[in-house]
């Protein structure tokens, strides 16, 4: 198998080349640049793909496609180590696919010097395709940083309102985050005594001698508190609605669809597996703290007038699920959160991509301003449809969500009883803001605003280079719909190969 | 001393060991042989010799090194010690000259101004920072650190028509005066309480490191060796601009010309943290007074140099305080060092990354067309990255470094610091440079902001642009210079094999 594992190189390196190339070729004009980044995401698509074909679930040691360069750091501990397990090879070729639809859209948009543009987008399609191929706990945080850096430069440059805020906000709220989680992991490679950064050592050295439990605690109190801001939990998520609202479309897509799924990552992966004991000692803090993801978060998803702020919520108020899902330890739980995670990703990209075409058609995000789109623009208001209903975890479509969030509400039934009332008044606050937000945006009367915008700009529906991305993820999620088993299956032995949570299952 | 003292110095003079030192000598002097007998329109080529003769003799010093052919062990009767560390405080000092030469070369080239001379003072003052680094006797190091302070104190006022140059060399004067009073004062006491027969492991030639090591292992409670101490950090913290010494560094980085700022950040900075090396062994017997001190300094300076760069609009001040918060996370390293026996490596990496993002930040500086450099502010900075993209990308490279963002060379300097001092169990510090890092974000993204964000604000009144950003012109050893920073930089960022193999070896 290691054959292959020359692929997971290159679906981390060809975005970082063709993101140089795209510089180099600007004085060829805007179709070879538009050429070259889309290759750029293209290819890693394909790459995984291929590796999602040939991936064997049982893999001896879990990992496949494994390889392992030596960057210099070998005298603390550090290697490229590449490979993907059964939980990282579906958000592996999930970034793929978001990447994909967020670089043809880039590509297509009208954004000011497009190469610089789409330069940003693809180091950090880049890195984002090394955090989920890392096994080095170094690599995984470097790649994060080098994805995260881009986004801050776009939010910056190509954002909309309050860009300027709005970057610096992101940028102080995710350094800190950074920070912490950088000292967790730092917590656990010297208390080991592994002196490795290498994740397969660390368990193996960790299940024969685990840490001490005061170390536990601190440590997976820096990571969740870390991951927990990246992830934008609640009350550390007021970064998260104000930078996607500011930030260009595919730079929101990417975050918000894949970025942000570090942290959740880093819990399944890495925290809990290396430090069983210090969840017992924060898993109350998760669950509060998950609840005012759902309850809080989704009451202010529900405030919203505008658009895209209120997409961003509730992306915020859907980690909530995620974190109850981890609290509740078990494989249901922990693979729902993962199905979640690929679906959650491939939705929200949608959503922030919808809701930027509907916004060249009415000039603004405020939901009042418009309405009757529908009539002007029916594709475009039946793929929103979709991702709205996906999003709200609907099952009538067959969606993915759907899958992702049952199997969390069954483990989290199992787990704390009442802890489900909660959960479903989640669900009907996010059926509340979702099915409001299409029936102000499409149906109804149209605004005066929206008239007084036509005159100026005249609405068509949406035209091919608008369907291709969207249909690119909205295949996907249907295909993960219908067949849950081609990703659960291989979620599934990999989070049973983990102690912990095979464990509590029995 | 008495004779038999002079007679071994005589004896271990071996002159061929401080080779690179005697070089650098003789260019400099040469520089000023050449301004005499060369015709007026071939002056033009003497800063291009002397940054040949330097890159020369890094060469020498480079290929030394990596063949091992340089020498090891204590020579001049002890005064100086050479070894691993040394050599590659060598190469530091040199790569700084070199490039603090590029930047006087391009920053004179504007003015009416003596040229020749600013280069012969550099190389002096390289040639006295490179035996401070190798110094292993208090008078060995004093003479060395006043050559070179005397040096800087020309180099800082030396556009003696600019007001504010003038006035950061009288406070460099006044200030360094005083410290160096301090350190003097320090060393006298140390000597006076290690040559005191009547105390068991004293010497006649107590002010040899190995010496005073041994005298202060055997009195630990001696209360002047431990005042001597004090003092001798003072001296130093002033160097690296640790608080509460770090007063002078916002007015003389503004005030003294380009280049010289960018000597005393670099150079000066590493000369101190090669002095608190040494010194960490040296005092390893009072270990107990030794790093509490220099735990609360680095606890102090990194809050200090943060908060203070919070509020500044200019640059040079900017750059001035972030360099003390860099100094505060040097010091963790120096501290970690005491338990941690790769933590100087770690040190010696961090100061090439500082080294190679400086060159960055300051070849950008530079380039900037203002005739008065000190009043440079970060609006000046408006559309670097629409008229200049090389420019602007220099910067980001340079300035992401010194926030320590990943894959620059910075961040795996700070993750290398930050490493050690976990292993050294110093959480408090370690907590501390967590707010530091997160702070600086703030005015390193304030930087950067100014130079990128606000790249179509101005698209309304195009007329008015700021006129500080050359549209080209960099000529070709600019364009190298710029080249081999950012390049470093990335590298030492992505893939440090050869050069961490080259720091262990």
């Amino acid at each position: 198998m290691n054959d292959f594992a020359l692929l997971v190189q290159f679906s981390i390196a060809v975005p970082i080349v063709a993101a140089f190339l795209t510089l180099f070729v600007k004085s060829w004009g805007r179709p070879a640049v538009q050429i070259v980044s889309v290759t750029g995401f293209a290819l890693p698509l394909i790459f995984a793909l291929f590796l999602w074909g040939f991936y064997d679930p049982s893999t001896p040691g879990g990992y496949a496609f494994v390889s392992n360069l030596d960057t210099g750091l070998e005298m603390i501990g550090v290697s490229l180590h590449l490979g993907l397990n059964g939980v990282s090879l579906p958000l592996f070729v999930m970034a793929s696919v978001v990447g994909l639809a967020a670089g043809l859209f880039a590509a297509q948009s009208k954004a000011e010097n497009l190469s610089r543009y789409l330069f940003c987008l693809l180091i950090m399609q880049g890195g984002l395709m090394g955090v989920f191929a890392s096994i080095d706990i170094f690599f995984f945080y470097f790649f994060h940083e080098l994805a995260l850096i881009p986004t801050f430069i776009m939010v910056g440059i190509w954002g909309g309102r309050d860009r300027n805020y709005a970057a610096m906000k992101m940028t102080i709220y995710l350094t800190l985050g950074a920070m912490l989680s950088l000292v967790g992991l730092i917590a656990i490679y010297v208390k080991s005594g592994a002196e490795s950064f290498d994740l397969i050592t660390l368990k193996a050295h960790l299940a024969e001698i685990p840490l001490a439990d005061s170390v536990q605690n601190y440590a997976f109190g820096l990571l969740l508190f870390g991951f927990g801001i990246l992830v934008s939990l609640w009350p550390l998520h007021t970064w998260a609605p104000l930078g996607y609202g500011a930030a260009p479309s595919s730079a929101a897509m990417l975050h918000a669809g894949v970025l942000k799924k570090f942290g959740l990552y880093g819990l399944v992966q890495v925290a809990i597996p290396l430090l069983p004991d210090g969840m017992g000692h924060w898993e109350n803090w998760i669950v509060w703290l998950a609840l005012g993801n759902i309850l809080v978060v989704g009451l202010i998803a529900m405030a919203q007038r505008d658009l895209k702020q209120m997409i961003g919520y509730s992306s915020v108020m859907h980690m909530g699920y995620a974190f109850l899902g981890i609290a509740a330890m078990s494989v249901l739980g922990v693979g729902g959160v993962v199905l979640m995670m690929v679906a959650h990703g491939l939705t929200v990209a949608l959503l922030f991509m919808l809701s930027t075409m509907v916004h060249h058609r009415t000039q603004t995000f405020e939901m009042n301003e418009m309405g009757g789109l529908a009539k002007k623009a029916p594709v475009l208001a039946a793929f929103f449809v979709c991702a709205m209903m996906a999003s709200i975890g609907l099952p009538g479509p067959g969606l993915a969500n759907f899958w992702g969030e049952i199997s969390i509400f069954l483990a989290v039934y199992d787990f704390r009883n009442w802890l489900v009332y909660a959960v479903v008044a989640g669900i009907v606050i996010s059926a509340i803001y979702g099915l409001r937000a299409i029936a102000s945006v499409f149906y109804g009367e149209e605004a005066d605003e929206f008239i007084e915008s036509q005159k100026e700009v005249s609405v068509e529906d949406m035209s091919w280079a608008e369907r291709v991305p969207a249909l690119i993820l909205i295949v996907v999620m249907f295909f993960i719909g219908f067949f849950p088993k081609t990703v659960t299956e291989s979620i599934n032995d990999a989070l049973e190969s983990e102690p912990v949570y095979a464990q509590v299952e029995e | 001393m008495s004779a038999e003292i002079f007679q071994k110095i005589a004896e271990t003079n071996t002159w061929s060991w401080i080779t690179p030192e005697l070089a650098i000598g003789v260019l400099a002097l040469s520089l000023l042989v050449l301004e005499v007998i060369l015709p007026k329109v071939a002056h033009g080529a003497i800063p291009r010799i002397a940054i040949l003769g330097q890159l020369v003799i890094l060469g020498y010093v480079v290929t030394g090194t990596c063949a091992g052919t340089l020498p090891a062990g204590e020579a001049f009767g002890g005064m100086l010690y050479f070894d691993g560390t040394g050599q590659l405080f060598r190469v530091f000092f040199l790569g700084a000259s070199i490039f603090v030469s590029y930047l006087g070369m391009v920053s004179l080239d504007r003015r009416t101004l003596p040229q020749v001379e600013y280069f012969h003072i550099l190389l002096v003052i390289t040639a006295a920072l490179m035996l401070l680094a190798q110094a292993n006797h208090f008078v060995m190091l004093f003479v060395a650190l006043e050559t070179a302070t005397v040096g800087f104190y020309i180099l800082v006022s030396y556009f003696r028509h600019t007001t504010v140059s003038l006035e950061a060399g009288l406070k460099y004067l006044i200030m360094g005066a005083l410290s160096s009073t301090i350190l003097l004062f320090g060393i006298v006491l140390l000597y006076g309480a290690g040559s005191n027969p009547a105390l068991a492991g004293s010497s006649q030639d107590s002010l040899n490191f190995g010496n005073l090591a041994g005298f202060l292992a055997a009195n630990p409670d001696d209360t002047l060796g431990l005042i001597g101490m004090i003092l001798v950090i003072s001296g130093v913290a002033f160097k690296v601009g640790a608080f509460p010494f770090q007063i002078w560094i916002p007015d003389v980085y503004q005030g003294a010309p380009l280049p010289t700022t960018a000597l005393l950040a670099v150079s000066s900075k590493a000369a101190g943290f090669a002095m608190l090396l040494s010194f960490s062994k040296v005092f390893s017997a009072l270990g107990d007074w030794f790093y509490p001190l220099l735990s609360a300094l680095a606890i102090l300076t990194i809050l200090f140099g943060n908060f203070a760069a919070l509020t500044q609009r200019n640059l040079k001040r900017v750059i001035g305080l972030s360099g003390v918060s860099h100094a505060g996370f040097l010091l963790i390293g120096v501290i970690a060092a005491r338990t941690v026996d790769w933590a100087s490596i770690a040190i010696l990496f961090y100061l090439f990354a500082y080294l190679l993002a400086s060159a960055a930040v300051f070849s950008v500086l530079v380039h900037l067309n203002k005739d008065d450099d000190s009043d440079l502010t970060l609006d000046d900075l408006g559309d670097l990255a629409k008229k200049n993209g090389f420019l602007g990308l220099a910067l980001a490279v340079g300035v992401g470094s010194l926030a320590g963002i990943p894959p620059l060379a910075g961040f795996i300097g700070k993750l290398l610091i930050f490493i050690a001092a976990f292993k050294a169990e110093l959480y408090g510090l370690l907590g501390v440079a967590i707010v530091g890092v997160v702070v600086s974000i703030y005015y390193y993204f304030g930087i950067l902001k100014s130079a990128f964000f606000d790249l179509w604000q101005f698209q309304a009144d195009e007329e008015e642009a700021p006129t500080a950003i050359p549209g080209s012109a960099l000529g070709f050893l600019g364009k190298l210079a710029i080249v081999i920073a950012i390049a470093g930089t990335l590298l030492l960022g992505f893939y440090q094999s050869p050069f961490s193999s080259w720091l262990v070896g």
